[in-house]
């Protein structure tokens, strides 16, 4: 495909989609911003799920191979 | 402190003044893409939502503009997959071309229709570089691929277009 194809279709395509004419922002949207900041309010702690799994799985190779510990102390 | 070192600590009057200096760019920017303003506002929202919640990843002597930029980009490109149209394009058109070079109104609804039809990563590249006339350079920044990537979207893009109009109509897809 060439080049003056590429226009072509751009050419098409303009005439079928026209570039936005007024992209000015008609109303200041802090309010909206703090109304969802009040809805979803953030997690406090921001941690994603695979470090809840890694420490999940730590905590659970503690819990059934207790004989780890020592071993861990002495290499810390 | 700076305004953007108090905003990566979670200073939400820090937040407040950057959200005033850039929400008419980014909204700009959205609605070029999405092409539709309540959607661009809410987007707007959604953009600003996630600069907040990933503050804490923001480098403070970082780029905040493109930064902004980025995550509304990724915002309306979330927005497009989600809402992409699957229409049926109608078989038998009548009279495309005119005279004057110009196509008719049922063969720019049926364009505007495959169009839509694109996945949305070759859409959004389309919209910005083929109707926008925005940079390639520009595209490639806000949406964090590389400029070639960007050029073989454009391509392929074109080419799924021209296929849908080829299946339209031969005449409209070889004017």
């Amino acid at each position: 495909m060439s080049n003056e194809e590429i226009k072509n279709v751009k050419e098409l395509l303009k005439q079928a989609v026209t570039p936005m004419q007024n992209t000015e922002l008609r109303c200041d949207l802090w309010p909206q911003m703090l109304r969802k900041l009040e809805e979803q309010p953030l997690p406090i702690h921001n941690v994603s799920w695979f470090d809840w799994a890694l420490a999940s799985l730590a905590a659970a190779a503690l819990l059934f191979f207790p004989g780890i510990i020592p071993a861990l102390f002495y290499h810390l | 402190m700076e305004l953007l070192e108090r905003f990566a600590a979670g200073d939400l009057e820090a937040f407040e003044v950057l959200f005033r200096q850039h929400q008419k760019e980014v909204y700009a920017w959205t609605v070029r893409i999405v092409r539709d303003t309540g959607i661009a506002e809410d987007l707007t929202v959604e953009t600003f939502w996630r600069i907040y919640k990933h503050r804490a990843g923001f480098k403070p002597d970082g780029n905040f503009r493109a930064w902004a930029r980025r995550i509304a980009t990724n915002a309306a490109l979330d927005h497009l997959r989600h809402n992409r149209q699957e229409t049926t394009l109608p078989e038998n058109l009548p009279s495309a071309s005119r005279p004057d070079g110009a196509v008719g109104r049922e063969t720019r609804d049926c364009i505007r229709r495959a169009f839509h039809e694109l996945p949305a990563k070759y859409r959004l590249v389309a919209t910005l570089a083929l109707v926008e006339e925005e940079s390639y350079d520009n595209i490639a920044q806000a949406a964090g691929i590389s400029e070639s990537l960007v050029k073989v979207r454009v391509f392929r893009a074109v080419r799924m277009l021209r296929k849908k109009l080829n299946f339209l109509r031969p005449e409209v897809a070889t004017k």
